[in-house]
């Protein structure tokens, strides 16, 4: 062991012993987080794995009292709701990052739009389904896919916007005044490279939108409500894995509670692949 | 509109007309400024960055800036194309006469000044392309060429910038892959692809290794034949080695300003020689 005259050998068992305490409570807190997500998701499985099968995907809803069905027509809705959202989203989100990024900066438009964002990311999902049913559906007085690709929108939008403005901001000043330097006009630079610069961390911020949308319900449950037939038909209501969740598994039907749990799996193993899809997109970038 | 027109044929003529008269009367008599810079004071929101500035910068030469950190060397350089223009708060008074147009004045169109006058920055920044689109995006700025055109120019311009031999059998490799050194050849490229009047650099070897360095002195010696340079620098040794005239600055004054041996052998101010000697700075 190392020793020196000036060490307080009283003052240096208190910090190891403090140094102890404080990394047992990090240690306790890490894991009882861990438990609960183990717990989750192995209850998750467990019960999801059972339900997959190919019925669940070629297969509609089954009627109350009828044996078997699917999730195929939940899983085409879900992907027309989230698909078409992102189609909204996307380029507003993107847009009004630029903006706030390269022509707003510190303009009073800019301050303000910023703040509705940071409202917006934090505002319960059911006032935005809420919102989209006065405004939307009580309008043309009847539920519809539309309906629920613009709720899913207004939740998307505030998140691409952030993450577009913070990545675009990320972006050397240098790099815009070499390519002023060269006589570009400002739309240019603005579009050309310094979203071009940002173009991965600004598609991690789209994909983390689509997770965390993919498992909305609130927003859908009185927008998009649910369709137990299959449908592509936009301006009807529309299946969804979400809302099916959210009925079947509450239903007396055993078969039922099985597809809830099959279609809950499914989510998560969306969320999951668009997570780590956003880490290998925004890590390519870090590599240059 | 009309303004931008008269500034583009103007340096244009004149440029062509410059280059006869050098070569009829050698450079010591006839001499023609690219940029005249007279009673130019520079302002940082209440800051005064650059006092009172008069110096004129001739055309096919190599004119460097020396001086301290914060001297205003950059701030000069920067207010040369108007790159402070991007940034709110900072202005300039006074008159900036490039080949007999006042830049300063208001409704000039910047980007066209701006391809006029090219700018090489400290840091190499590539943009987020290939390398042969790097060059290409500001050629098409301004200019329209066919595919068999823009390859030409692409390939004329980095030979200038001695770039084609280490970059021609990866031009559609992002810009980024290359080394430090031939980055920032790369942004000279970039610079002269557009065929600029007025090359500005900004510290151009201040990142780079002595290699690198060397060069790029090189390829500043083979521009001033067809350009006009200025360039900033803190290495002395390399002010000596490139540049034509030299001006000493300090506290954003203009102390001292001649032809780079008068300077460096027989200044005539002590606070020039006091810094060129390394006593102060």
């Amino acid at each position: 062991m190392i020793r020196s005259a000036n060490i307080n050998p009283e003052i240096f068992a208190r910090r190891k012993r403090t140094n102890k305490i404080g990394l047992t409570l990090s240690m306790a807190a890490m894991g009882l987080g861990m438990i609960f997500l183990l717990w989750i998701l192995s209850v998750l499985f467990i019960k999801g794995f059972g339900a997959i099968d190919l019925n669940l995907f070629t297969h509609s809803t089954p009627a109350p009292g009828s044996e078997d069905g699917g999730l195929a027509n939940a899983i085409v809705g879900s992907l027309m709701l989230v698909g078409c959202c992102t189609l909204l989203s996307t380029p507003i989100g993107v847009l009004a990052g630029l903006y706030l990024s390269e022509y707003g900066d510190r303009s009073r438009v800019a301050s303000v739009t910023r703040f509705v964002t940071d409202i917006m990311l934090s505002a319960p999902s059911i006032v935005i389904g809420l919102f989209v049913y006065a405004f939307v559906v009580a309008q043309v007085r009847h539920f519809s896919g539309w309906a629920g690709t613009i709720a899913l929108a207004l939740i998307a939008i505030p998140v691409v916007v952030r993450t577009t403005e913070n990545m675009l901001r990320l972006v050397p000043g240098s790099l815009r005044e070499a390519a002023y330097a060269l006589g570009a006009p400002k739309w240019k630079v603005a579009f050309m490279i310094t979203l071009r610069a940002a173009q991965s961390g600004v598609m991690t911020g789209i994909l983390l939108s689509l997770a965390r949308v993919s498992g909305e319900t609130a927003p859908l449950l009185f927008t998009a409500l649910n369709n137990q037939f299959f449908s592509t038909n936009m301006n009807a209501p529309m299946a969804n894995l979400p809302v099916v969740i959210f009925q079947f598994a509450m239903s007396p039907y055993d078969n039922w509670v099985d597809l809830a749990w099959g279609g809950a799996l499914l989510i998560t193993f969306a969320v999951l692949g668009l997570n780590i899809l956003a880490r290998v997109v925004f890590s390519q970038k870090v590599q240059g | 509109m009309s303004n931008m027109k008269t500034m583009f044929d103007l340096n244009r003529a004149d440029s062509q007309g410059g280059i006869v008269e050098t070569m009829n009367q050698g450079p010591q008599h006839a001499t023609i400024n690219a940029l005249e810079v007279r009673n130019l004071n520079f302002f940082y929101g209440a800051f005064q960055g650059l006092k009172n500035i008069n110096l004129d910068i001739e055309q096919g030469k190599v004119t460097a800036f020396i001086g301290p950190s914060g001297c205003g060397k950059s701030t000069l350089l920067r207010t040369l194309n108007r790159m402070y223009d991007l940034y709110p708060g900072q202005r300039a008074e006074g008159e900036i006469s490039f080949y007999g147009q006042n830049i300063l004045e208001p409704g000039q169109d910047l980007n066209l000044l701006r391809s006029r006058i090219g700018m090489v920055f400290q840091k190499p920044t590539p943009f987020p392309m290939s390398i042969y689109e790097n060059i290409a995006f500001g050629v098409r700025l301004y200019e329209k060429l066919s595919r068999s055109e823009m390859d030409e120019r692409v390939e004329w311009a980095l030979n200038k910038a001695a770039l084609w031999n280490e970059a021609k059998d990866k031009l559609s490799q992002s810009g980024l892959s290359l080394s430090g050194g031939q980055q920032q050849r790369l942004c000279i490229a970039r610079a002269v692809a557009v065929k600029p009047s007025v090359i500005l650099l900004d510290e151009p070897t201040s990142a780079l290794d002595p290699i690198s360095t060397g060069k790029i002195e090189e390829l500043i010696h083979e521009l001033k034949n067809e350009y006009t340079i200025a360039i900033v620098t803190h290495n002395m040794q390399q002010a000596a080695r490139v540049s034509d005239y030299t001006a000493y600055m300090y506290l954003g004054s203009l102390i001292e300003y001649g032809k780079t041996d008068e300077i460096f052998i027989k200044p005539k101010r002590k606070e020039t020689e006091d810094y060129i000697t390394g006593r102060f700075g």
